[in-house]
């Protein structure tokens, strides 16, 4: 920190120039993340092999409740593998994003009651953790493309886009929970409800083009994961899947007021958070 | 230049009481409902609780302030506002300079991760770039003495690993200002030694240290200014001295005299009636309590009821764990009735810190104890000591300076 560099400290008064502290304490995001990565598979004998065995596990399961039991993969011209992957990554991605936002100020009161650095670090640092188990289920669809003999189109260079959606939507969700997790310890209990759920009411083991011409379908896609979930498959299953502006513009609009109003409903209780913690 | 003022500074807490209505489950699940449809308030009463109120104060830069208080005092709040963990309800405080705050040693460690991933961690949630801890790492392992388990988990230490490696990192934290909390309070004699050498260190490179602690010898040693707080409030801001004195003054309970008018009420039997027993000390270097350098002495005044007895007296100074430190006895004198009166006189540089407590014995022919007053008074010595960076809590029953330890050469070889 540069000298003659006056901090006030003031009810109700977050710092002057929170984001260039923000900045300036990247290292800290980085380092925070890689420790949630690190820890995840300490003293596990299988490793990282379960970033490979929990995406698996999850699309077999779909692959054979769904297309095979509901036989929803007798309309689908490409293997029915391909069409669950795209919305089990964003499904999981977005799951664990949000659990560990949500809890990550709870979860770290240790910090937040003993350090000061600007409290909006640690949620964005829990993103790492899912974003690495996200690459490796990408690397998991291209094994089947390779199996299918499946080729996607130029597309996918819209992929990250849409994991980077999908993570402002459990950001914007997971951000305001956790301040309210600080409170009141309900949300908690509410969010590995959302995410045991969410499943069903998300395209995730079907296609939306199956509810697409529901009458329902609007409020349907109130729900941001669907509009990820269609782009995502956009981008992966290229002539196979359409873009799905019906999904997509609901979803932008959700994701871009629910982090804005996250991020100042966060920075308004911030400086309070040890008080309840 | 100051490096911190504090204006006005409040903080405000709601304490609400919830009345334990429910006994077990049954009763809260049925008392859940009947409130649910019947719309009754739950009995809870709020109360405002001010754990600070109107602190102001200046912090000029390369001072080192002591904040002592009793505990509730409001220390850890102040220190939690000045380091931004929490905000004040009223008030500002302006702060100048880089600031760190070692409120816990050890802040964040994760106990999976190995003592080196944690080094890493840690300096990062403190403030330091990963490349000055980087620079220093070597140093930090070295202060620690843990080179051997640098690759072991945490969770694997012995808590004194775990503690000395948290100390090493944040010693080498380079901030201008440092606020450091009852950090001394953990740890062995020897982790204790190592901390408050640190921080002379710091102290004497001119950067701004503020100090909570209770132990007093600690922050006299260490500090040039003190804060003084009690319920909330700002009592006394100054010097050192002048601080800890008020504050000694207020949490000693010491009695150092006891007074009765008339025999009738005094406490006794039907051959003596104790009038006066006190301890007068001697401020010899203008101090204003006592401390180990203080000379003592003890009066106490008797009336003998006979009209000849053959008495002594016999004085037994006690420590408060309740050990005799020695017992000195008057020779037997022949007193006709009256008021007798004796005199101990505890020289200065002899008690050791610590509080103590007096009892008298009368007896009568050198062997029959006719009246014993036990703990009939007591005080408390302070710490003082110059020409040492050591701190700690100085051992021995006693403390006789005058007993010396000469050394000198003896040879020039080696």
């Amino acid at each position: 920190m540069e000298k003659g560099n006056e901090i006030i400290i003031k009810a109700g008064k977050s710092a002057l120039h929170y984001w260039r502290e923000v900045w300036r304490q990247r290292e800290l995001f980085w380092i925070l993340g890689k420790r949630d990565v690190m820890v995840r598979y300490k003293q596990t004998v299988l490793g990282v092999a379960w970033g490979v065995i929990r995406p698996l596990l999850t699309a077999l399961v779909m692959v054979f409740a769904f297309g095979k039991i509901a036989k929803l993969e007798q309309g689908s011209t490409i293997p029915y593998m391909l069409v669950v992957i795209p919305g089990v990554i964003i499904w999981l991605f977005f799951s664990q994003c949000l659990s560990q936002i949500s809890n990550s100020i709870v979860g770290n009161g240790n910090l937040v009651s003993k350090v000061y650095f600007p409290r909006i670090i640690i949620p964005f640092s829990s993103l790492l953790v899912g974003l690495l188990d996200a690459l490796i289920a990408f690397a998991m669809f291209f094994v089947f493309c390779i199996y299918y003999q499946f080729l996607p189109n130029w597309h996918i260079i819209f992929a990250p886009i849409f994991l980077f959606l999908a993570y402002l939507g459990a950001f914007g969700a997971g951000l305001f929970a956790s301040v309210l997790n600080v409170k009141y310890r309900d949300v908690a209990q509410i969010i590995p409800f959302i995410v045991q759920f969410g499943y069903f009411i998300s395209p995730v083991a079907y296609s939306s083009e199956r509810v697409k011409d529901e009458w329902w379908y609007p409020i349907y896609n109130l729900n941001p994961v669907a509009g990820t979930i269609d782009g995502l498959r956009w981008c992966l299953l290229g002539d196979y899947s359409q873009f799905n502006w019906q999904s997509f513009f609901p979803m932008l609009v959700f994701v871009m007021v629910s982090v804005l109003i996250s991020i100042w409903f966060f920075r308004k209780n911030e400086n309070s958070f040890v008080d309840h913690i | 230049m100051k490096a911190i003022s504090i204006e006005n500074i409040s903080k405000k807490y709601i304490l609400s009481h919830k009345k334990k209505k429910y006994q077990n489950l049954k009763e809260s699940v049925s008392g859940f409902f009947e409130e649910l449809f019947t719309n009754k308030d739950e009995e809870e009463t709020k109360e405002v609780f001010w754990a600070l109120r109107n602190v102001s104060f200046d912090i000029e830069q390369g001072d080192r302030i002591g904040i002592v208080g009793a505990n509730g005092a409001g220390k850890s709040t102040l220190l939690k506002i000045l380091s931004r963990i929490t905000e004040p309800t009223h008030g500002e405080v302006k702060v100048n300079g880089r600031m760190a705050s070692l409120l816990e040693v050890g802040t964040g460690f994760h106990p999976e991760l190995t003592g080196r991933e944690n080094i890493f961690l840690n300096g990062a949630i403190l403030g330091m770039r990963q490349n000055e801890i980087r620079s220093q790492f070597d140093e930090i392992v070295d202060f620690a003495g843990i080179e051997k388990f640098l690759d072991t988990p945490v969770k694997r230490y012995s808590s004194g690993m775990y503690v000395r490696l948290g100390f090493a990192i944040a010693a080498h934290l380079e901030p201008e200002i440092l606020i450091v909390d009852e950090v001394l309070a953990v740890g062995d004699s020897e982790f204790q030694k190592k901390c408050l050498g640190k921080m002379k260190d710091v102290s004497s490179s001119g950067r701004t240290i503020l100090f909570v602690s209770h132990n007093v010898t600690a922050v006299q040693g260490l500090c040039n200014k003190a804060a003084f707080l009690q319920k909330g409030k700002l009592v006394k801001y100054g010097e050192v001295g002048d601080v800890l004195h008020d504050y000694m003054a207020s949490i000693s309970k010491f009695q150092l005299q006891q007074h009765w008018d008339t025999p009738e009420v005094a406490p006794g039997n039907d051959q003596v009636r104790i009038k006066n027993i006190e301890v007068v000390p001697d401020f010899v270097n203008g101090g204003k309590n006592i401390d180990v350098r203080t000379p003592l002495k003890v009066n106490f005044e008797f009336w003998n009821m006979h009209a000849s007895a053959h008495l002594n007296l016999s004085m037994f100074l006690y420590n408060m764990t309740g050990e005799c430190v020695f017992n000195v006895g008057s020779q037997a004198k022949t007193f006709s009735n009256g008021l007798v009166k004796g005199v101990l006189e505890i020289p200065g540089n002899f008690l050791n810190d610590g509080s103590y407590y007096i009892s008298v014995m009368i007896v009568k022919d050198t062997a029959d104890p006719i009246f014993f007053m036990e703990e009939a008074i007591s005080f408390d010595v302070a710490d003082y000591r110059e020409g040492t960076n050591w701190y700690g809590k100085w051992p021995g029953a006693v403390r006789p300076i005058n007993i010396p330890i000469q050394t000198w050469k003896v040879d020039g070889l080696l």
